[in-house]
């Protein structure tokens, strides 16, 4: 089955996911799939070739010259007049107004492309406009790279835990957050010194506060909450807390006591309420939650698989690009179906 | 019911524990745990052993005059009241902020207490951290508690870190 794409954004994920469909493909081509890319955007430029546009090209080209093509078409143009089935769409989280995407992932719907996105702003803003939308157009709409990263979080849930009743989830859901605790921990380090070299180690931004303040874990927990308990909640409406007032002294009486300190995000159904909060929380050392470094980890409570808990990287080029292959995947794999 | 702790000493032979398990169970009582300290042996030579059972109100002067009878040495028995615990940290001027007074919001409640605290202070302007325990009568009761700590936090202006939620 041919199926034809359109990357928009040619950053760290972008070009993961270019750089997957190329390692794949003999793989693709043995599960008997010809995916092919026909265009790339990234915020100045693109790359269009109606033939294949050549990925180990497009990733050297943007690497060389901080560009990905010549062409001046931007992105909604090549997603309305590009013919394709599936936009990926992989610019950057705006929490305010979730532009670009939005318009890019609307743009995609009307014109009848299926869509799978990494990008948490337009989903935890207007969750259910984009669902409702893509189901009056049947189409396709993935996320799964939204929440968790390479932890299959989302699809384990609504597809592999099918016919359980979801209770709640509990989880790890910013990896920067989990090194400056586990660091801080570890070596009774300061919050800002632990938070300097997080920054050196590029593992935090140099504005941090979209991690530390808990904003990433509460998009990712409403993206979450939204999908598995059918509700349309947006991230604002989430409690929440971050962890720049933690300090050394806390993170050693909870050691003291058997616990440790981790940021963790909740959604947890209490009869017809839903309880649901970003917050530092004391973890039971041992509890398979208390993960460390900057690992991501959600546990699934069902009433009939009863817990379930997974981890995994919740971030990284490849990892985030290995949740949008296989939402890719799971999109051909339907459409072969329906055909 | 409620629920009873006896510190008993026994006699180091056979037979002693069931003549002190048959009264509890013949009352209607349920037995929760047992627990013996062979490692601290009395200088008689007698067992502490450490018994919790839950029993209605009415039947526990029986229990206790039953044991008697048999010669059972108690060497305390009480109500276990506070059964619900769980544990917060409290960071900022924890101490600045009038430590009693948070402390005191708990304990005059009548239904949860603060039974265990862990100061942690840096220097004398930085925040500190206080580790604290609250036992409860109920799994409501502790969950006032926390209620009750939530608010006085966020007037206090202290991060309360909470134990994560479970189902
Ligand atoms: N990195 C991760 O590990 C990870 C994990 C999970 C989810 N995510 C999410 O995935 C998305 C992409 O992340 P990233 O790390 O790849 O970000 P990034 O490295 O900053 O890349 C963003 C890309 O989007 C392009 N872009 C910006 N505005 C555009 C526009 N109007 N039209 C077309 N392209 C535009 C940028 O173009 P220029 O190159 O020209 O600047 C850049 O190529 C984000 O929403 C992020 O939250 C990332």
């Amino acid at each position: 089955m041919k199926l034809r794409f359109t990357i928009v954004g040619f950053g760290s994920v972008g070009q993961g996911v270019a750089e997957v469909l190329e390692r794949k493909k003999d793989e693709l081509e043995k599960m008997g799939f010809d995916f092919e890319v026909v265009g790339i955007a990234d915020s100045s430029s693109s790359f269009i070739d109606e033939n294949g546009v050549n990925l180990v090209e497009a990733i050297k080209r943007k690497r060389e010259t901080g560009t990905v093509g010549k062409e001046e078409i931007t992105a909604i143009e090549m997603i309305k007049e590009i013919p394709h089935d599936i936009m990926i769409e992989v610019t950057p989280t705006n929490v305010e107004s979730g532009e670009p995407g939005l318009s890019h992932i609307l743009t995609a719907f009307e014109n009848g492309r299926h869509v799978v996105t990494s990008n948490k702003g337009p989903l935890a803003l207007h969750f259910r406009k984009l669902v409702s939308l893509a189901k009056e157009k049947g189409l396709h709409f993935r996320y799964e790279a939204c929440v968790g990263g390479a932890m299959p979080v989302i699809n384990l849930t609504k597809e592999l835990l099918a016919g359980n009743e979801i209770k709640g989830i509990v989880g790890i859901f910013n990896g920067t957050c989990n090194y400056i605790l586990t660091r801080m921990a570890s070596e009774q380090l300061p919050y800002e010194h632990v938070l300097s070299e997080a920054q050196e180690l590029g593992i935090a931004e140099m504005d941090p506060s979209y991690d530390v303040e808990g904003i990433d874990t509460a998009l990712k927990l409403t993206i979450l909450a939204n999908t598995i308990f059918d509700l349309n909640i947006s991230f604002k409406d989430v409690n929440r807390k971050g962890i720049t007032e933690i300090n050394p002294e806390a993170l050693i009486l909870a050691q003291e006591h058997g616990y440790t300190i981790k940021l963790v995000g909740y959604v947890l159904k209490n009869g017809d309420k839903i309880d649901i909060g970003v917050s530092p929380m004391l973890v039971p050392l041992g509890h398979p939650l208390s993960v460390g470094g900057t690992l991501n980890a959600a546990a699934i409570y069902t009433d009939l698989a009863s817990e379930i808990t997974i981890t995994g990287k919740g971030a990284g080029s490849l990892e985030t690009a290995s949740a949008i292959l296989s939402d890719l995947i799971s999109i051909a794999r339907s459409l072969r179906v329906e055909k | 019911m409620i629920r009873i702790s006896m510190d008993l000493e026994l006699k180091d032979v056979p037979g002693q524990l069931v003549s002190v398990l048959r009264p509890i169970s013949e009352k209607g009582g349920n037995i929760v745990s047992v627990v013996h300290h062979r490692d601290k042996k009395t200088p008689t030579g007698a067992i502490p052993v450490q018994i919790t059972f839950e029993i209605e109100e009415k039947k526990v002067k029986e229990v206790l005059k039953e044991l008697e009878a048999h010669g059972i040495r108690i060497v305390r028995a009480g109500e276990d009241r506070l059964r619900e615990t769980t544990s917060v940290i409290l960071v900022g001027h924890v101490v600045h902020t009038d430590i009693r007074d948070t402390i005191d919001a708990i304990d005059k409640t009548g239904f949860a207490e603060v039974i265990d605290l862990s100061l942690k202070m840096p220097g004398v302007e930085k925040p500190s951290a206080a580790f604290m325990t609250i036992s409860a009568t109920s799994e409501e009761g502790l969950r006032k508690a926390l209620q009750i700590l939530r608010e006085i936090s966020e007037r206090k202006n202290l991060l309360l870190i909470e134990p994560v939620r479970w189902l």
